[in-house]
């Protein structure tokens, strides 16, 4: 064993030790073990809502696309600031809803909302679908991590599995309050290693960031910087609009919403978080750094951490794996724990009414490697990017969004129905699910279609077939039960 | 709806429409391609005119804090 792989297994050690301490002195019902007790301050909820910006996505995934890409990762950047945007408005109409029906679930909002048990399951079912690919790309960068950290002693099949253990294992330990805790650790340790690493690699490899652009333009082409090909004008556009409506879709981001203490938090949030994502720009500039220094990597991922074997010595190597480890363990974590969560208390409960919450919580624990154990074989069969499972899942998940957005407007508030909701989400799934299987696009299916159209994003077109189904159902649905289903 | 709220469609049309024009590498600005200084830039944007948003929204006024 090396140093760098004895620093990343000590700081796996602490944050279980950090999430036991958590624990100590509470007794764990349901609340305690999913949502911290509702006992969040604004801190915390920042931190969660703040999380995606500092997973393996953009640690590995940001930096990955940079390097394999190019222009096309700075996609990243648009979707956060867009999503915060519109949660100045959407998130307060929510919170204040859900605190006055007593919601403490995405799946409850849509049960109470269109008063449908049956909607509560359809939606949990799609957003656990959406959370194994999302888990897979945690598993897959843990695997990168441990691997490359053990500079290829361990094979990163083996170090996938290490990842899924240690991910389950804290969960099963420690439960939300282990990841509070661990994420303000994390992100205090991303922020140090990112900016060390964008700022440190382009100004010693490449004499600034300046000259380090005009190298890259020299040897891969000025297209390499710019949006082009399959990753247009078009797809940023659509690919930006997708991730940013689906942003607070995310059971866990709609969750950890909800236990905000007062709306104002999200108008507050609204004018910081953007300005909490330009730490990305520090991930780009690490990838960028190895298009030249580590060319030909077969896999984008690798860039961020085969630049530091390069670069540093192994207890460096350890520190930067480390934090990364925490990157993936942290909101690795809560989805297990979610998707868990969501699979017994609103799939199983709700066929299951008198569910006890000590069962809930037992049968939770139980799924937990079950999901695990899903997300490892979409890890190991796919081989896709990080960033490409990450566009998956969205894909899926804000299939959730229209229907949610019209039930909230007052204007527009009785206009989709149950039977539009349910129909809407089904038919968006199906065109983003069996556009991705069959790996078509609105340019290979229809090419008389204008070429700026070619690239529209798959789950852009799932949105607006679920838009279409959603309104028309509801149309021919109202006409037939009306008017006792108005919401 | 308040003509304020009318600002929150700046940063989309700074990333959506702007991004057409923006999707260059000339003129480096701070050492950065025109297109990551365009994204960079209106993400610093979106925090001012959210934070204008809420300075003057009314809705901000005294209830909180």
């Amino acid at each position: 064993m090396n140093i760098a792989l004895i620093i990343i297994a000590a700081s796996l050690v602490l944050a279980i030790y950090l999430g036991v301490r958590a624990r100590r002195g509470k007794d764990m019902d349901l609340e305690q073990w999913t949502v911290g007790g509702r006992g969040f301050g604004t801190i915390f909820v920042f931190l969660l809502m703040a999380g995606e910006i500092y997973t393996t996505f953009t640690f590995l995934g940001g930096s990955g696309w940079a390097y394999g890409e190019g222009g096309p990762a700075f996609y990243i950047l648009g979707y956060g600031t867009l999503a915060y945007v519109t949660s100045y408005w959407l998130m307060p109409v929510v919170w204040r809803y859900a605190k006055e029906n007593k919601v403490v679930s995405q799946a409850d909002f849509f049960v109470s909302k269109f008063g449908s048990a049956n909607l509560g399951v359809l939606v949990s079912l799609v957003a656990v679908v959406a959370m194994v690919p999302y888990l897979a790309l945690q598993l897959t960068g843990l695997g990168i991590i441990v691997s490359t950290a053990s500079y290829g002693t361990i094979s990163s099949t083996v170090a996938v599995v290490i990842g899924l253990v240690a991910v389950t294992g804290y969960v099963m330990i420690s439960g939300i309050h282990g990841s509070a805790w661990t994420a303000a650790v994390k992100d205090v340790m991303v922020l140090a290693v990112a900016i060390f690493l964008g700022i440190f690699l382009p100004l010693s490899l490449h004499g600034g960031f300046g000259p380090m652009f005009e190298q890259i333009e020299q040897a891969k082409g000025s297209e390499f910087l710019t949006l082009r090909g399959d990753y247009d004008v078009t797809w940023f556009i659509t690919t930006v609009l997708l991730s940013a409506l689906g942003f607070y879709m995310w059971p866990h981001t709609f969750g950890a919403a909800l236990t905000s203490s007062s709306e104002d938090v999200f108008r507050r949030n609204a004018v910081i978080l953007p300005l909490y994502q330009l730490i990305l720009l520090f991930i780009f500039f690490v990838g960028f750094a190895a298009v030249l220094s580590v060319p030909n990597l077969a896999n984008g991922d690798l860039a961020l951490l085969r630049i530091s074997v390069e670069a540093f010595p192994p207890w460096l190597v350890g520190i930067v794996g480390a934090a990364g480890l925490l990157t993936a363990l942290v909101p690795g974590s809560l989805l297990l724990m979610v998707s868990a969560t969501l699979l017994v208390k609103n799939v199983y409960g709700a066929f299951a009414p008198r569910m006890t919450e000590e069962r809930t919580v037992f049968y939770a624990k139980l799924v937990v490697p079950v999901v695990g154990l899903a997300a490892l074989y979409f890890t190991l069969t796919g081989g896709q990017s990080i960033v490409i499972l990450l566009l998956l899942g969205y894909s899926l998940v804000t299939q959730l969004f229209p229907a949610l957005l019209l039930s909230v407007i007052p204007a527009t508030n009785g206009i989709v129905n149950k039977f539009g909701a349910a129909a809407g989400i089904v038919a968006g799934v199906a065109i983003v699910t069996g556009l991705t299987a069959t790996g078509q696009t609105l340019g290979t299916l229809f090419a008389w279609l204008p070429e700026g159209l070619h690239t529209v994003n798959v789950g852009i077109v799932g949105l607006v077939v679920n838009v279409i189904v959603m309104l028309a159902v509801s149309a021919a649905t109202r006409a037939s039960t009306a008017p006792a289903e108005a919401a | 709806m308040k003509p304020l709220y009318l600002l929150g469609v700046l940063p989309f049309l700074g990333f959506f429409v702007g991004i057409i024009f923006a999707n260059r590498v000339e003129p480096y600005v701070l050492g950065m391609p025109f297109i990551l200084f365009w994204v960079v830039l209106w993400v610093v944007l979106t925090a001012v005119v959210m934070g204008a948003i809420y300075a003057l929204d009314p809705t901000n006024k005294g209830d909180e804090r």
